[in-house]
């Protein structure tokens, strides 16, 4: 732990100046033949790399067009360079999304474009070589495909597009990242990325039953695998097992309970998460998105909700339809997916639950809006209800909320520094630094106005908090769930039901 | 033969801005990307582009120095190329008699914006870094080609009655060279030829942002993915 650089966090966040390759070495844990056999993906490094990746290149630009546009259109104004919180946070150039980007392109333009073929030198075009491929291992795993540069992009090139495609095109060659391959193949194994088996969540859930009747007195239930419920809940795993992912698991079970609305989970499908997105596999995503809706079905449920994680929201909200739809079984009157936010929200709305907003008066709260949740889905019927409905229920469950500077918030938020599949210790260096600009407008409301929680709904930003907060000096228990807060708030027994 | 060229170089640019649209369009967009919060109507998509395309509000959002002269520089030429169509069109549409002024103005500015441009591209840091050869030549293609222009505003005028009468008699004929009587000929044909290699670039170059733009995912999709089940062929189910 000692050995970790971490930044000074300043009064404000600070564009820092360029240095070449500071994190030039830190590259993650490669996969092996064991991770890789099983995903359909090479075991080791095809011996005719080079040729394969150009050829899965050129398969990927005829499939997705935003690979293909996004390479072509970039006329490099620089509006980006600022943008990404692991620039800020390392300096390397790199990092900046246009330099990133141009790993990618400069291949493109050399096997792809006339330009790049007659005149490689003056359109900076490069061979896809051994150095180029380290380079990419490099810097497309020190993308957490947060879309914060799309969101400034005067085009809207989305760098994850072009970080999931040279993802894909490793994996393709063998050269694929351990973390992960791995737990993709724990999901398809064990239902879940943790690998959690059946008896073990079974014995959480009864295990979190009794803990809910011993504080509050009322018998709320955690139901596994059960037939005919109106609601299947999809969390993501860690819910079931982390600090403080588990308070939130809590909250959602409490506010069924009160709603007097029947839920199960899933073992099969004890996963939100899907890390398919991660490596750019339409494959992958969809196999694992597919355990949802097959679980939807058998299990008869009405409604599709979905817990606090923030990629998880992005596949159920954007891509399920696209990938295992219609979801046409399911209640019309209902939105599938649903967001527990959006389904706690409507249950507030219509004087289902009661919450006591002083149960909360310990807190002083603000929100970290989580990047996929803000950039790349909606809640509600309105553009920006993912901002707004997270919020209402934070305001509804406490006496103090503050919101941390704007710059930092709603679309221009700032990734916690673990999304995109980094969330794995040999980046813990990468992983560091690229919370700066996040620490640093957390550390602003907790000086200005005595913040002592930031409320979200990530599973991966719950756990890299918890994880580089502490190294900056910020006590891991500051950050937790909004259904941690719910969970506080709500009053059981008071009023049952919707009306 | 420089009207012949002319056409030889106006049908290169049409059929490889063309052809790259049609790469672009052809390419199927398999999943709903939209970086939100994003418009859930078309209505309001097509409006998202608007304001993409004539005011940058991306851009603005993100870099107000690169706004500012690159919505100089795009500007003041859209006004150029209206006032250019004095030089191509026989009988001239009324209105684009008064816009002279306008268009010399815009000359100016599009020159100083370029000059701008340039020049961040070496005061900069981190600009001045991610710059290629390339993406200097282009700005110093178009600066040449407003310099030329606002040249022969100035100092030296060819015969341009004289040139658009020749070019214009031998739309069809398409032999012979233009005047070169003057310094003005010799900058006008300078002028000519640096537009004819833009043009030419232009479909193999980033310069295709200007129709790439409409098929950005994030930019132009509809936020309506619970709503609608987007399906594309290559990934249906």
């Amino acid at each position: 732990m000692a050995d970790y650089h971490v930044p000074v966090v300043g009064d404000d966040i600070k564009t820092p100046d360029l240095k070449a390759s500071t994190m030039a070495h830190l590259q993650p844990y490669p996969a092996t033949a064991k991770h890789m056999d099983p995903m359909g993906f090479p075991g080791e490094r095809v011996e005719n790399w080079q040729q394969k990746g150009i050829e899965k290149l050129g398969e990927l630009l005829k499939k997705y067009r935003s690979l293909q546009v996004y390479l072509d259109i970039c006329v490099k104004c620089g509006a980006c360079t600022d943008k990404c919180h692991y620039y800020l946070g390392t300096q390397d150039a790199h990092n900046m999304p246009v330099k990133r980007a141009e790993l990618m392109r400069s291949v493109y333009r050399r096997y792809f474009t006339p330009a790049g073929k007659l005149f490689p030198n003056l359109v900076n075009a490069t061979d896809f070589d051994e150095e180029t491929l380290g380079k990419w291992f490099t810097y497309f795993h020190q993308c957490s495909q947060c879309r914060r540069c799309s969101v400034f992009c005067p085009f809207g090139i989305d760098t994850a597009e072009i970080t999931m495609a040279a993802r894909e095109i490793m994996n393709a060659i063998g050269v694929g990242h351990k973390y992960s391959v791995e737990i993709i193949g724990k999901v398809h194994q064990l239902g879940n990325n943790l690998g959690i088996p059946k008896p073990a969540l079974k014995g959480t859930l009864e295990f979190l039953e009794e803990e809910i009747l011993d504080t509050t007195g009322h018998d709320v239930r955690l139901p596994l695998d059960q037939e005919g419920a109106d609601v299947l809940l999809v969390a993501p795993s860690a819910d079931f097992f982390s600090e403080p992912h588990i308070q939130s698991l809590m909250g959602y079970a409490k506010v069924f309970h009160q709603a007097g609305i029947s839920f199960t989970i899933s073992s099969y499908a004890s996963e939100a998460a899907n890390f398919g997105m991660f490596i750019g596999s339409y494959d992958q995503q969809k196999k694992i998105a597919r355990r949802v809706v097959e679980q939807a079905r058998a299990l008869k449920v009405k409604r599709l909700v979905v817990g606090e994680c923030g990629h998880a929201w992005r596949v159920a909200y954007a891509f399920w339809n696209t990938l295992n739809g219609p979801l046409d079984f399911l209640d019309p009157r209902y939105p599938a997916p649903q967001h527990i936010c959006e389904f706690t929200h409507d249950l507030l709305g219509q004087g289902a639950l009661t919450l006591d907003r002083e149960a909360n008066d310990n807190l002083r709260v603000t929100f970290h809006d989580s990047c996929n949740v803000a950039r790349a889905t909606r809640m509600g019927p309105k553009a920006g209800g993912q901002f707004e409905i997270p919020r209402d229920l934070i305001r509804a469950s406490c006496n103090h909320f503050v919101d941390m500077d704007e710059d930092t918030i709603r679309e221009k938020t700032f990734c916690c520094g673990g999304g995109g599949g980094l969330l794995t210790d040999e980046l813990m260096d990468l992983r560091i630094r690229g919370v700066l600009p996040r620490v640093t407008a957390l550390k602003q409301v907790m000086e200005r106005d005595k913040v002592n929680f930031m409320a979200l709904i990530c599973a991966i930003c719950k756990a890299q908090f918890t994880k580089v907060l502490p190294m900056y000096g910020i006590p891991m228990d500051l950050v937790g769930g909004v259904h941690q807060l719910v969970s506080n708030a709500i009053q059981l027994g008071a009023k049952k039901g919707v009306v | 033969m420089l009207t012949l060229l002319a056409y030889v170089v106006l049908t290169i640019f049409l059929l490889g801005f063309l052809s790259r649209i049609i790469i672009y369009a052809r390419a199927p967009a398999p999943l709903k990307i939209a970086t939100t919060p994003a418009p859930t109507t078309l209505p309001g998509v097509a409006w998202r582009l608007f304001t993409e395309v004539v005011f940058f509000n991306s851009l603005f959002k993100s870099d107000k120095l690169a706004w500012a002269g690159g919505l100089a520089f795009h500007g003041a030429m859209a006004v150029v190329l209206i006032r250019h169509l004095r030089y191509f069109v026989d009988p001239l549409p009324a209105w684009v008699g008064p816009l002279q002024i306008f268009g010399i103005v815009a000359g100016i500015v599009m020159a100083a914006a370029l000059a701008f441009l340039l020049l961040r591209r070496f005061v900069f840091e981190r600009v001045k870094y991610i710059s290629s050869k390339a993406d200097h030549l282009f700005l110093v293609l178009l600066l040449a080609i407003a310099g030329s222009g606002l040249l022969m505003d100035f100092c030296v005028r060819p015969n341009i009655v004289d040139i658009k009468t020749r070019m214009m008699s031998m739309w069809s004929a398409m032999t012979g060279l233009p005047p070169l009587n003057s310094a003005g000929d010799v900058i006008f044909l300078l002028h000519i030829l640096l537009v004819g290699l833009l043009l030419v670039i232009f479909p193999f170059s980033k310069l295709m942002h200007a129709g790439g733009i409409f098929f950005s995912p994030t930019r132009n999709q509809v936020d309506n993915p619970r709503e609608k089940k987007h399906v594309t062929p290559w990934a249906e189910p």
